[in-house]
């Protein structure tokens, strides 16, 4: 039983880390109805500016986080304001093919700039044993993190006047439009909260696994699959499906090997996809 | 939508300008003419599924892949060039039957995320199932002992025939029930099922059609390059790359897609040649312009020109 009390944790600690990658490129999908493909590049860009912050100033990732942050959603709510929103209620082909086109704009400056050579900022803080279960600290403190993260963002959605308004224009445009919601401005909001997240998503994933360009599409696969199987556009679905993809992920790893884990994932999300299409704890209606 | 004599005679030409390369070209141009048909193949074909039926499918890696995969395996096998492709088609059409009567009950989003799913499925499993695939270290094919110039030009007109044969589907589909049921469905699924179109079957008869000609490439260019592995033969990029192409040449319309290929290709080489660093960034500007100003593709400009000029008489 101890390999599998071992395999929980790492399953459920994955699972935190997957949720926060994905609850940015959720939020974006549900509220503006735009598959976002930038969205693993803005992990990557994250995890890079933290790097580099470690790495030639020796500033501390926690110290970076804010920056971070603060940098991705200006640069999410510019891309919104001045591009993305002049297409935004038009077909999943043009919305998708938009963002692709601006992914690969994206990952080209940071390939030149950083090259695609594996970085990742080393902690060293050693590891922890609870009974059977060894778990090494860095990764406990970025799940901790991770799953702080998401409440936060929980948290302003419910409580903040800027998340209401976010889930007033997610059910309906018009009647948001109505109340005097600026609509346009929501949306440029929302899109910087997705880049925001992706953003702290990449420094946390940064102080745990090496990061490099190649694994951009990696990562957004991940928020692809997170996305379906928890739901759209809401913290709890993001949550969920973070943690199922965590836990299906690990055991997969360990009864076929490594490399099928990644398979079993994308398996669960054609499952859910095609069986329940609003995700585990979505609601009808809003899929 | 309707393609007026203009098109009709850049397609005729532009077959022309391909097929007459190796009388006055180099190799590389004569290269780059079977990538520009491999590619303008590859484009019509999505034109059933995206075009006609307006699914934005983007599992056209998937099929070019598994085309890879099918052909080579029978090659080794010992089943001859022409047939290993032959076989690669039908099986591959078999698997898109089957697959999209499955997807094909998601729409919009869903579908697009299912359809790259696909691909994504796909080239794990080809990797994983090393005893058949040879996993990631990829599939040797039997070597062609032909001189260069020959085997190029036997690929050329390889290449041409499957784009020509794609382009004659999209023909009889186009005037057919077919193509007028997909288009209904385009318009308002709902409403074409209300008024006795089978929405299921026209579908999936699109999702098969925009395989087929992908396998048919996919077993060509396996066979061409000599060598595939999982990561070349089930490209993210190639799977979004091929609706840009027919975006950029006009979806829906008999040769825009081809028309797209060839000019995204085109300008594909010039960044390589002369932008080797910044070459994904710059087509990227392209996608990005091509969404802002060009949405009905390059063949909707000649359109608008006359709508204007329509209108000012």
């Amino acid at each position: 039983m101890a390999i599998y009390s071992q395999i929980l944790a790492n399953g459920l600690m994955l699972g935190a880390l997957y949720a926060c990658l994905a609850v940015g490129f959720s939020l974006v999908w549900g509220v503006l109805n735009v598959i976002n493909m930038l969205h693993g590049s803005f992990i990557i860009l994250g995890g890079y500016l933290t790097y580099f912050a470690w790495h030639a100033w020796g500033i501390h990732p926690i110290v970076m986080l804010p920056v971070v942050g603060a940098l991705l959603f200006a640069l999410g709510f510019a891309l919104q304001k001045l591009v993305i929103n002049r297409v935004v209620s038009a077909p999943v082909l043009t919305t998708l093919t938009l963002t692709f086109g601006l992914d690969m704009i994206l990952y080209n400056v940071m390939t030149y700039w950083f090259t695609a050579t594996p970085r990742r900022v080393t902690l060293d803080l050693g590891a922890v044993s609870l009974g059977p279960v060894t778990l090494p600290v860095d990764r406990l403190f970025g799940t901790a993190l991770a799953l702080a993260l998401t409440l936060l963002l929980y948290a302003v959605m419910r409580g903040s006047n800027i998340g209401r308004a976010i889930v007033a224009v997610r059910m309906d445009r018009s009647a948001a439009e109505l109340m005097g919601i600026r609509t346009e401005r929501i949306y440029a909001i929302t899109f910087g909260i997705g880049a925001l997240m992706a953003g702290v998503a990449g420094v946390v994933f940064a102080s745990i696994f090496p990061i490099t360009t190649n694994v951009t599409g990696t990562y957004l696969g991940k928020a692809f699959v997170v996305c379906v199987v928890g739901g759209l556009g809401s913290v709890p679905g993001a949550l969920v499906g973070g943690l199922v993809l965590g836990l299906v992920e690990s055991l997969a790893g360990h009864w076929f090997g490594p490399q099928q884990a990644i398979t079993a994932g994308f398996a669960l999300m054609l499952i859910i996809l095609l069986t329940r299409p609003t995700g585990l704890v979505g609601v009808r209606g809003y899929e | 939508m309707k393609s007026g004599p203009l098109a009709y005679l850049l397609l005729a030409a532009g077959i022309l300008v391909l097929a007459t390369t190796p009388l006055y070209a180099d190799n590389y141009v004569v290269r780059t003419a079977a990538i520009v048909a491999m590619y303008g193949a590859l484009a019509t074909s999505w034109n059933f599924i995206g075009g006609f039926t307006g699914y934005p499918s983007f599992s056209t890696a998937a099929f070019f892949g598994l085309g890879c995969y099918v052909g080579a395996i029978c090659q080794r096998a010992g089943v001859p060039m022409i047939a290993a492709w032959l076989i690669a088609t039908l099986m591959v059409g078999v698997f898109a039957a089957l697959l999209g009567a499955i997807i094909l009950r998601l729409r919009g989003h869903y579908f697009a995320i299912g359809s790259i799913a696909v691909v994504e499925v796909c080239r794990l499993v080809v990797s994983s199932w090393s005893s058949l695939t040879g996993g990631g270290d990829g599939l040797n094919l039997p070597l062609l002992h032909w001189p260069p110039e020959e085997l190029m030009r036997f690929f050329l007109f390889v290449m041409l025939g499957i784009l020509v044969l794609s382009l004659i589907a999209t023909f009889l589909v186009d005037r057919a029930r077919l193509g007028f049921g997909l288009r209904c469905i385009h318009q308002n699924e709902d409403a074409a099922a209300m008024v006795g179109i089978d929405t299921t079957r026209y579908k999936v008869a699109a999702y098969t059609l925009s395989a087929i000609f992908c396998a048919a490439a996919g077993a060509a260019y396996a066979s061409w390059t000599g060598y595939i592995d999982p990561t070349e033969s089930f490209q993210i990029l190639m799977t979004v790359k091929v609706p840009v192409m027919a975006m950029l040449g006009g979806a829906g319309t008999l040769a825009g897609p081809f028309l797209g290929a060839a000019a995204f290709v085109l300008l594909e080489e010039v960044f390589w040649a002369n932008f080797l660093d910044w070459n994904r960034a710059i087509l990227g500007v392209v996608i990005v312009l091509l969404v802002f100003f060009l949405p009905g593709g390059l063949l909707s400009l000649h359109l608008r020109r006359r709508a204007k000029s329509g209108g000012a008489a």
